[in-house]
C-alpha cells in the first residue's frame, strides 16, 4: 500500500513533469492526497489525464463566471480547479456555477472541497449523473460508489449551499424535548443562590 | 524588561544557522525525557556466533508498544559504503507499531534489509540501516574476548560502534503516514520515533558486540563496561537529503527556531538568577570544553571553527569566572550582549544552548510547541492585494531583495533530484546538465523575481488576479504569506549562490536533532554522533539531565 505521503510527492512531481509550475504541482499533490484519503481514485484519474494531456489540448478558463464553456477542447480540471480555488471569494455569491465539457472531472473535486472549507459553505457538485456533497473539506459524500469515473463530464453544476438546517423545526423541537429529560427542576432556594441572584443590576 | 526576539534577518542567515548546537530543546534529549518512564525490554536476541540474525527491543507503556526489529547481516568489506547509493548494510532496522507477530518478522526480514527498494506497511513507523565502524567494532570484540576493556583513546576518537546512513519516517517506502501517530499523547515533539529507533539501535550495537566477543572466547570474554557503553553513541552520515526538508517545512522550521528564540528571550529577561542555576550554567560551560577538545575532524573548515570556538569559550569562561557578577540584575542579558560584542557566531550559539540548561520551567513548555501542521497554512489568501504582498516582501526579505541575481555567482548552483537514487543533489548550472529540472529551492531568487513582478502590477490587484498570469511564482507567493505569520520560517540567504555551504543547512537540522561533533567530510556531507554520553535504557528512570556535558569518557 502506498502512503499518502508517497501519493502526494509522486503526484506533485508528475504534475511538474507534465509542465505545470511547482506552485500548481504542490496544489495537485495535496488534492490527489485528499481524493485518496476520501477513498476516491485520485491517482488513477490523474495518471489517465496526464497520459492524455501529452497528446491532446485542453482549455483553461481565466475568470470564472456563472456559466462557463470551453472553446473547442475540454477544460483542464487542474487549471479549472486552481482558478476556482483562487477566485472562490468572488464567486461564492453566484449560488450556482456551471461548466461545460470538463475533462476528468473527479480531479476537480478536491479543489472544490478545499474551496468549501475556505468559504464555510457546503457545495453540491453534480457531474452528469453523479452527485457529490462537499462538507467543508472534512469529507466528500456521494450517491455513487463506483470506482470508474468518466473521463469527461458534459456538464458540471456546482451549488453553493446556504448554511441552514437540514431538518424541520418539528424534528428539532421533538428531539429537544427528549434532551430536557436530563434537566433537573430547580427549587426556590437554589434559584436564590444562583449567579446574579440578589444583586441590583443597576448598581 | 521586555526584550525583542532576535532579528530573523540575522538569525536565519546560513552562517548563523550553521553555528547552532544541540540544546535542551533538541529532540533526542526531549525524547529521553518523555520516554523515561516507559518499560524497556529486549524481547528477542536470536543472533549466531558471528552476530548475524534478528533482535527485537521494545518500549512499552500501558497498551502502547513500540518495537525495534533489527536484522544483522553478513556483508563483504567491499560492499560496505556510507554513500546513499549503497545497497547492503551490516544491519537494517525498523520500528514497528506494537508487538510484531512471527509473520511480521518474516515479512520484514525480506523487506527491511532492502531499505529504499523494499516495501514497508502502515504498521512500521521508521526505517534505518547502519554500518559498523569496522576498526572500532573489531577492536572491541578482540579486547573483550581477551577479557580486557578496549582502548579508550580509539573509542573516544570515533565515538560509536555503528554509523547509520539514513533514518526514514513519515510515509517513506510505505511507512505509516504522520497523521497516524501525530495525535498520540506520547508524541510531544518532532522526530520522536526516529529518535527512538536510533536510541534502541545504540543498545543493539552494545549487545551485539558483547555477544560476538563472548562467542569468540567463551571462557575469557568480559562484557563492555557500562560506563564505556554510555560514552558511546551512534554515528550518522548525512548528505544533502536533509537540506530540502527545512525549506519544504517552513512552519516547522519556524517553530523550532521560535522556541529557541523564545527560550533565549525569557532567560535574558530573568532579573535575578538563583545561585544553583548560576552554578549549573557555569559547570555546563566548564564541562563542555571537553566536548570541544574531543571533537575530531579532518575538515579544515570545521577545524577552523572549532579552534575559534574553543578560544572564544575559554575567553567567555574567564569572563564569567573572574570578571562577571551574577548578582547583577538581568545577568543573562548582560552575558548575551557581551557574547555578541566579544565572540564569534559559533560561540554565541553554543553558549545560548547552554543557557537553557538550568531552566526547566522555560524549556519544558516550549518542547511541546515544536511540531507543526504545515497543511493548515497551505492555502494562499487570494483576496489579499498586490500592495499587501509587496509590503510583506519589503519587510520580511530585506536582504534577499538586495541580491543581484543577474550576476552569475549568485545563481551558479541548482538543486535537483537524482534519477538513480531519488535523492536531492546540488550542481553547477553552467557546467552540469539538468538545470531546467531544478527543484523549487531557489527561494531567494524566486522571491526577488516575484518582487520585480509585483512592482509592475497594479496595487489593488488581488492575488487571484495576479496568479492568473504568474503561476510560475505561485510557490513563493504561498511562502511569503507564511513568513508574514511565521518570522523564522525562511532561510534569509541565497541557497543557489556560488559560496553556498550546504552543510550549514544540515547542521541546523542536526543541531535540533541533538547531534554532537559535526565532522564535515566535504561541503555536502558530514558525520555526526548521537546519544554519546546518554543514559542506557536501564538507567532511564533516573538520569542526569545534563548528560551531554557530563559524559565521562
Amino acid at each position: 500500500m502506498k502512503s499518502l505521503s508517497e501519493i502526494e510527492t509522486t503526484s506533485k512531481r508528475a504534475s511538474r513533469g507534465v509542465g505545470f509550475s511547482w506552485g500548481i504541482a504542490e496544489e495537485v499533490g495535496k488534492c490527489v492526497r485528499l481524493l485518496e484519503l476520501f477513498g476516491l481514485p485520485g491517482i488513477k484519474n490523474l495518471n489517465r489525464y496526464y497520459q492524455k494531456k501529452n497528446k491532446e489540448n485542453f482549455d483553461d478558463i481565466r475568470l470564472i463566471n456563472k456559466k462557463n464553456t470551453s472553446n473547442k477542447n475540454s477544460l483542464c480540471p487542474i487549471s479549472l480547479g486552481i482558478r476556482f480555488l483562487d477566485q472562490i471569494r468572488k464567486i461564492e455569491n453566484y449560488n450556482k456555477c456551471l461548466f461545460k465539457n470538463v475533462a476528468y472531472p473527479l480531479l476537480l473535486l478536491p479543489f472544490l472541497s478545499r474551496s468549501s472549507e475556505i468559504i464555510g459553505k457546503k457545495l453540491l457538485v453534480v457531474l452528469d449523473r453523479y452527485e457529490f456533497l462537499l462538507n467543508f473539506n472534512i469529507n466528500i459524500s456521494s450517491n455513487s460508489l463506483e470506482k470508474e469515473f468518466p473521463s469527461k463530464a458534459k456538464i458540471v453544476k456546482i451549488f453553493f449551499l446556504d448554511n441552514k438546517d437540514s431538518f424541520t423545526d418539528y424534528d428539532w423541537k421533538s428531539l429537544y424535548k427528549l434532551s430536557e429529560n436530563t434537566f433537573v427542576e430547580e427549587t426556590d432556594s437554589l434559584k436564590k443562590g444562583a449567579a446574579g441572584a440578589g444583586l441590583n443590576d443597576n448598581d | 524588561m521586555n526584550l525583542e526576539l532576535r532579528d530573523p534577518n540575522i538569525i536565519m542567515k546560513l552562517s548563523r544557522l550553521g553555528s547552532f548546537h544541540q540544546s535542551r530543546l533538541s529532540f533526542l534529549r526531549s525524547f529521553l525525557n518523555e520516554f523515561k518512564d516507559w518499560n524497556y525490554k529486549r524481547d528477542l536476541f536470536d543472533l549466531d556466533k558471528y552476530g548475524f540474525g534478528v533482535a527485537v527491543y521494545s518500549f512499552k507503556k500501558k497498551k502502547r508498544v513500540y518495537s525495534l526489529i533489527c536484522f544483522a547481516n553478513k556483508i563483504d568489506d567491499v560492499e560496505r559504503s556510507d554513500r546513499v547509493i549503497a545497497t547492503k548494510w551490516d544491519a537494517a532496522f525498523t520500528l514497528h507499531d506494537g508487538i510484531p507477530s512471527k509473520q511480521d518478522i518474516v515479512r520484514l526480514k525480506s523487506q527491511v534489509p532492502k531499505q529504499e527498494v523494499g516495501r514497508l506497511s502502515y504498521k512500521e513507523l521508521t526505517l534505518s540501516r547502519a554500518n559498523k565502524s569496522v576498526r572500532v567494532f573489531k577492536h572491541v570484540v578482540d579486547s573483550l574476548s581477551e577479557g580486557v576493556q578496549p582502548n579508550l583513546d580509539l573509542l573516544n576518537k570515533v565515538g560509536y560502534l555503528y554509523r547509520t546512513t539514513a533514518v526514514y519516517g513519515s510515509g517513506k517506502f510505505g511507512l505509516a503516514d504522520r497523521f497516524r501517530i501525530k495525535n498520540r499523547k506520547e508524541i510531544n515533539g518532532p522526530f520522536r520515533l526516529e529518535m527512538m529507533l536510533v536510541y534502541l539501535v545504540r543498545q543493539f550495537t552494545f549487545d551485539q558486540v558483547n555477544h560476538v566477543a563472548k562467542n569468540k572466547n567463551l571462557k575469557k570474554a568480559v562484557e563492555l563496561d557500562p560506563n564505556i557503553c554510555k560514552s558511546l553513541g551512534i554515528g550518522n552520515s548525512t548528505g544533502l537529503g536533509m537540506a530540502p526538508f527545512i525549506v519544504n517545512h517552513p512552519t516547522l522550521l519556524n517553530n523550532w527556531i521560535m522556541c529557541r528564540e523564545t527560550a533565549l528571550k525569557k532567560i535574558r529577561e530573568i532579573k535575578k538568577v538563583k545561585i544553583k542555576d548560576r552554578d549549573l550554567f557555569k559547570s555546563c560551560v566548564r564541562n563542555s570544553i571537553k566536548n570541544i577538545t574531543s571533537w575530531n575532524t579532518e575538515s579544515e573548515y570545521q577545524l577552523k571553527k572549532i579552534k575559534s570556538l574553543l578560544k572564544n569559550v575559554k575567553k567567555f569562561l574567564n569572563f564569567i569566572e573572574k570578571k562577571f557578577d551574577f548578582t547583577e540584575e538581568y545577568p543573562f542579558n548582560k552575558i548575551y550582549l557581551w557574547l555578541e560584542r566579544e565572540t564569534c557566531e559559533e560561540c554565541i550559539e553554543y553558549i545560548v544552548s547552554i543557557m537553557m540548561e538550568p531552566f526547566d520551567e522555560i524549556v519544558e513548555p516550549l518542547i511541546k510547541k515544536m511540531s507543526s501542521d504545515e497543511e493548515r497554512y497551505f492555502n494562499i489568501p487570494t483576496d489579499r492585494s498586490v500592495k499587501e504582498l509587496r509590503k510583506i516582501l519589503e519587510k520580511k526579505y530585506t536582504n534577499i531583495l538586495e541580491i543581484n541575481f543577474k550576476k552569475e555567482e549568485n545563481f551558479k548552483k541548482f538543486w535537483f533530484i537524482s534519477k538513480n537514487k531519488e535523492e536531492p543533489r546540488l550542481a553547477d548550472r553552467f557546467e552540469e546538465p539538468g538545470s531546467e529540472l531544478e527543484q523549487p529551492l531557489a527561494i531567494a531568487r524566486d522571491i526577488k523575481k516575484l518582487y520585480e513582478k509585483l512592482l509592475m502590477t497594479k496595487d489593488d490587484f488581488t492575488m487571484d488576479q495576479f496568479l492568473i498570469d504568474n503561476s510560475d511564482l505561485r510557490h513563493v507567493v504561498r511562502r511569503a504569506f507564511i513568513v508574514e505569520k511565521f518570522p523564522y520560517s525562511e532561510i534569509q540567504d541565497n541557497t543557489i549562490g556560488e559560496n553556498l555551504m550546504p552543510i550549514d543547512m544540515l547542521r541546523l537540522k542536526l543541531s535540533f536533532f541533538g547531534a554532537l561533533k559535526f565532522d564535515p567530510r566535504s561541503d555536502k556531507w558530514l558525520r555526526i554522533c548521537m546519544f554519546q554520553g546518554a543514559p542506557l535504557p536501564n538507567e532511564l528512570k533516573n538520569f542526569d539531565k545534563q548528560w551531554v556535558y557530563n559524559s565521562k569518557l
